[in-house]
């Protein structure tokens, strides 16, 4: 059973001029030692879904259907005080901006040995010892005479390795990752998805990275989640979303990648943009962008249908879903 | 006649804009009393440092870095926004502060920010943001034709003429940065210094504005500085590209030539440190540490501390440019054909 199950999960936002559904129905599982990747545009719901996973919704914000599922628990309608307990101790997370993660009144050491100290049984000296043994693992150099530094003390890419110890540290089962190396140069970006990878890979813990970076996505991730209007337009693994996607959408995205191998004359574009919440169409929410469009799209909302190597929310894919229906039966 | 037009050909084969050793600093003292207090000087920040380059007309030059390398002070510089602390820029052969004092030369260049949200203000219609340089630069004159060119100037933005009655808050980041570029085109300019414009943009948007960006270039012949992090976007706009470390532009050549076979470490190391999404999967190679403060850049090579190269020569002693070929390269390393320390 996958250690993480999000089943339909909606969330929407009352305002004055009506509710706006920002995620949904999305559902999507995570097992363990899995890097499954999130990648949408901004709006598109991915650093929502995370949120509303650990539980840090803004209000007005609220869980509306579905359920959320940690090792079979439900986590999704528990009190604040549980949910505090199995956030950090059960799930860490790791944010875009490290400065604004970091108490910049506080020594990095203090920060560490606290978020241990709260989940994990540990004396002042061993916590002390775990977090210089932390500092050394995410490879910050000195870590023995560093930890006592505060984070303005550190570079950017430094605060970055610090806030990765800070999000493993009480040695999570899930880590959600939310736009981890965006503020971060391209070679300094390079040393995190290392780090992050080799260290999750080593304590089996599954991640939820959350990027619109496909390049980062896919050299990291297993599996891939493709966002749109706050739904999930693809999900499958990495490889066979990126080389072979089934959903239009995902196909556009791809080619508006500019590649670094060779220059083309011209990107391909999808017109358009993403529709606004309160402006979300009738049936499949990309149909007025879709060039493969057509009749059903605008009327009946396509569910993540099977579509080979990997499951794509479209319509192209409904006779697929039949044959394999009418396989299934015959056998 | 002693200010004779130049021959048309003569004019076309001069480059639009040439740099030739600007340098640029920035005072960063701390106030004159702390100072005082602490005695100690001024400090000053070399953002660019004797930087060369020269854009023909009709081209496309990148200037590609990391944060803090300098290659948004260089456009500020092209601009006019700064003056620089030396050397000289010079805009179709004159010096651009001598350019810049002549409307009719002022007018050929512009500049496109990467904002969207920031470069526009919020309390003007789009028709009175882009009329703006139409108006300054005395264009046009009775409001029906200025009616006629914003419209025209926001069709060829691919927006609707009737859009230019709408607030910037209508619209999205893309069609925001359509109207900075129907801005930047109003006072019919040859040359535009485009500042990261499309990283403040979803990819699907970035892939519209780079395609309308090239399509302008090719209809208009326009030259482009082109500033930008990001490789493969930079890859996809330019002819000539510039890599800059730490104020100066440690390799310059046809990015063709340079994206497959870069000379300078550093630009191997960053090509090496892109993803791929040909192969995916494929684990990088990470650049070991970070850029230095170029408060107190490091003596010698300012690449010296992070190159796998370094030997002593590069810790004391500042590489000059050598030309290999058509690109040209400050590397001791490849000055002198070493593969190692």
């Amino acid at each position: 059973m996958a250690l993480l199950t999000v089943q339909n999960l909606t969330v929407e936002f009352p305002t004055r001029r009506g509710t706006l559904r920002a995620l949904d129905r999305v559902s999507f599982g995570i097992d363990t030692g899995e890097i499954l990747g999130v990648v949408g545009e901004s709006g598109a719901g991915k650093s929502l879904t995370g949120a509303a996973i650990i539980g840090l919704l803004e209000p007005p914000g609220r869980i509306a259907g579905g359920e959320i599922r940690l090792d079979g628990q439900r986590i999704d309608n528990l009190p604040p005080e549980p949910l505090r307990r199995i956030r950090g101790r059960s799930i860490g997370t790791i944010f875009q901006d490290p400065l604004t993660t970091l108490n910049p009144l506080l020594t990095i050491g203090r920060q560490l040995t606290e978020t241990m100290q709260t989940h994990m049984r540990l004396s002042d000296a061993e916590a002390r010892k775990k977090a210089i043994g932390w500092l050394e693992e995410v490879g910050i150099p000195a870590a023995a005479r560093r930890i006592d530094a505060y984070p303005h003390e550190f570079s950017g890419g430094m605060r970055q390795r610090v806030v990765v110890a800070l999000a493993l540290c009480a040695e999570p089962r899930l880590v959600i990752a939310d736009e981890p190396t965006t503020a971060l140069d391209v070679s300094v970006q390079a040393q995190i998805i290392t780090l992050l990878k080799r260290l999750t890979r080593d304590h089996g813990t599954a991640v939820m990275l959350v990027t619109h970076d496909m390049g980062v996505i896919g050299e990291t991730a297993d599996r891939v989640a493709v966002m749109y209007a706050g739904r999930i337009a693809e999900i499958g693994p990495v490889l066979n979303v990126i080389k072979h996607p089934a959903h239009p959408y995902t196909e556009g995205l791809m080619g508006s990648i500019p590649p670094i191998e060779h220059r083309v004359e011209t990107l391909r574009q999808i017109d358009g943009a993403m529709p606004r919440l309160n402006a979300i169409p009738p049936g499949c929410a990309f149909n007025p962008r879709c060039p493969k469009a057509f009749d059903r799209c605008f009327v009946e909302r396509p569910e993540l249908l099977d579509a080979g190597a990997t499951s794509a929310a479209c319509w192209l894919h409904a006779d697929r879903i039949v044959a394999s229906h009418a396989g299934a039966s015959h056998a | 006649m002693p200010e004779a037009p130049l021959p048309a050909l003569v004019v076309a084969t001069a480059p639009m804009l040439e740099a030739i050793e600007v340098s640029h600093s920035f005072d960063v003292s701390r106030p004159l009393l702390q100072r005082l207090l602490a005695r100690e000087g001024r400090a000053s920040l070399r953002a660019v440092d004797a930087v060369s380059f020269s854009i023909p007309r009709g081209t496309t030059l990148s200037l590609v870095g990391e944060s803090g390398c300098g290659k948004s002070t260089v456009a500020r510089l092209v601009v006019g926004l700064y003056t620089p602390s030396a050397g000289e820029i010079r805009f179709e052969g004159k010096p651009l502060s001598a350019a810049r004092a002549q409307p009719d030369l002022r007018r050929r260049m512009n500049m496109i920010f990467q904002d969207p949200y920031a470069s526009l203000n919020p309390r003007w219609r789009v028709h009175d943001i882009i009329a703006e340089p139409i108006r300054t630069f005395g264009i046009v004159r009775s409001a029906v034709e200025m009616r006629d060119r914003v419209g025209a100037l926001l069709s060829q933005v691919g927006l609707a003429p009737a859009d230019g009655d709408k607030y910037p808050h209508e619209f999205s980041g893309g069609q925001r940065q359509r109207i900075s570029i129907a801005r930047a085109l109003s006072s019919e300019p040859e040359f535009l210094v485009c500042d990261e414009p499309t990283s403040a943009l979803d990819v699907s948007v970035q892939a519209q504005i780079l395609n309308l960006m090239r399509d302008l270039q090719t209809r208009l012949g326009l030259t482009y500085l082109f500033i930008s992090h990001n490789l493969a976007v930079v890859r996809h706009m330019s002819d000539r590209l510039g890599v800059m470390y730490l104020g100066r532009i440690v390799e310059l050549g046809p990015a063709d030539e340079i994206f497959h076979a870069p000379r300078h470490p550093y630009t191997r190391l960053l090509l090496d440190a892109i993803p791929d999404l040909e192969n995916p999967g494929r684990s990088r190679t990470p650049v070991g540490g970070e850029v230095p403060s170029p408060i107190a850049p490091p003596p010698g090579c300012p690449f010296h501390p992070r190159c796998p190269l370094a030997n002593a020569r590069c810790r004391v002693e500042n590489p000059a440019r050598t030309r290999a070929g058509d690109v040209v390269v400050a590397c001791h390393a490849v000055e002198e054909g070493r593969t190692g320390p």
